[in-house]
């Protein structure tokens, strides 16, 4: 091959290629399609890495779907709190600043504080054991600890801890609700994180039934409820259950009445040397009067 | 050659997709619903007139003239790249609805095979320029008849008892493999 042909291949494709992109820049002008401009602004908010995490199958058409609201705002899972913010700012959604919604699991029953009724031998999934005579555990609410919740997180935000109660890392939770539809007891919700207090029980039994099951299950006895403004707090089947629209999300503590440690105060904490293994991210500090 | 039996050639006998196999990937990709068929089907078709078309003048005009024939391959896909990206913003503007169908199988076409190979075809068998023109007509009716009997196929299918272990991408592959069969009749008439 000499150089002129090297030339000439160098001119002609050259000049193809200019032709069809000019050709190409003239269609583009013609065939604009008028995109909603918030698209674009939130596309370079995103972090670009077109990872698919959204289950979309990238950031352009996490924005798009985003503007049509087929999408939440916390469903992004790598993005951080000031990028979700931004994009808050720009769909003109300024109530959800930082409202990071993270699971939170209802149930204080473990190995330890729940009684057994004998011992379960099947196929360890907490819907198997649940359809089967209800598991080992005597409660018929609580969690039954096969961690069926821990399989279905797709981020790596739950464990099992020694007590056999899911434990979940707030750092890591994107409150996608895998581990709520899981469940197949129903003990996890998602919540805001401003959320602070939670009945943490499930159980609907008479007040004397459930405290045969369970030292920590909820009663029934109603001190919550009258220590509370009317409304804030509900009875219903023998549950205590709080109305977070009513009941704000103040740290004060009037239930801290409930005389088996039913309701508890769940907070953040910082995220500093989180050890996988051992540490508890939520902290559950228990109420004392 | 006459073109009448380019064309039958092109679009029956030796079908692109189901005698040579190419273009394969939009074959299964989008034969679910025979509506968006019928549109990839001309949208391939669309994009294999205009190959044709083009990729002639720039074999004959251009590559053989200067002696860099060697560029074919660069200067074929280069053709079907753009013309692919100007259908790819022709269908967006005129219907979103379609757009979203035929979703990442449009921009697919610039490699679908079925084109490249057209162009080359084309080249191999030294046709003049109407007869490639009627050649590329023929290949995108041959790609939209075998887009269409799949899809038409898979719809009825939706509805019909397939054994567990044959549902889904299984019983797809065996009706694409039936439908080559039957085109296999063909072969030797031309």
């Amino acid at each position: 091959m000499d150089l002129a042909s090297l030339g000439i291949s160098m001119l002609s494709m050259g000049g193809m290629g200019a032709l069809f992109a000019a050709g190409l820049a003239v269609a583009n002008k013609k065939f604009y399609v008028e995109e909603d401009p918030r698209i674009a602004m939130i596309l370079d908010n995103l972090p670009g890495a077109n990872c698919g995490g959204c289950g979309l199958p990238g950031c352009g058409n996490y924005a798009e779907s985003l503007v049509l609201g087929r999408v939440e705002l916390n469903g992004c899972p790598v993005c951080n709190d000031d990028v979700r913010e931004s994009i808050a700012d720009i769909m003109g959604l300024r109530a959800l600043k930082g409202e990071k919604i993270v699971a939170r699991v209802l149930c204080q029953g473990g190995n330890y504080e729940s009684a057994q009724k004998g011992v379960y031998l099947g196929i360890e999934k907490c819907t198997a054991a649940h359809i089967t005579g209800g598991g080992d555990k005597l409660c018929l609410y609580g969690c039954l600890g096969y961690g069926e919740c821990v399989d279905a997180c797709p981020f790596d935000a739950m464990h099992m801890s020694e007590n056999g109660l899911p434990v979940i890392n707030e750092d890591k939770c994107t409150g996608c609700g895998n581990c709520e539809e899981a469940c197949p007891r129903n003990i996890i919700e998602m919540h805001s994180v401003h959320d602070t207090v939670f009945v943490a029980c499930r159980n609907e039994d008479s007040p004397k039934d459930s405290r045969k099951v369970c030292i920590k299950a909820c009663v029934g006895c109603s001190l919550c409820v009258r220590g509370v403004e009317e409304g804030q707090m509900t009875m219903e089947n023998n549950l205590a259950r709080i109305d977070y629209n009513k009941y704000g999300r103040s740290h004060e503590l009037p239930t801290a009445k409930c005389p088996t440690q039913a309701i508890v105060l769940m907070e953040s904490t910082p995220a500093k040397n989180i050890d996988k293994h051992s540490v508890v991210v939520v902290s559950k500090e228990v109420l004392s009067a | 050659m006459s073109y009448f039996l380019i064309f039958f050639s092109a679009a029956i006998v030796n079908n692109f997709v189901l005698s040579y196999f190419l273009g394969i990937c939009p074959f299964v990709g989008v034969s679910k619903r025979v509506s968006s068929a019928v549109s990839m089907g001309m949208a391939v078709t669309f994009v294999m007139l205009i190959t044709a078309v083009v990729t002639w003048l720039i074999y004959h005009l251009i590559l053989v003239p200067f002696d860099v024939v060697i560029l074919q391959y660069v200067s074929f896909i280069l053709v079907i790249a753009s013309l692919v990206q100007l259908v790819e913003m022709f269908i967006r503007k005129v219907s979103k609805p379609l757009y979203d169908t035929l979703g990442i199988f449009l921009p697919l076409i610039t490699t679908n095979c079925a084109i490249l190979g057209l162009a080359l075809f084309s080249v191999l068998r030294d046709y003049s320029f109407m007869e490639s023109v009627v050649f590329g007509l023929g290949a995108g009716a041959g790609f939209t008849l075998a887009l269409i009997i799949m899809a038409g196929i898979r719809e009825e299918l939706e509805l019909a008892p397939v054994p567990k272990y044959f549902q889904g991408a299984a019983i797809t592959m065996i009706v694409a493999g039936g439908l080559a069969l039957a085109f296999m009749g063909f072969a030797g008439m031309i």
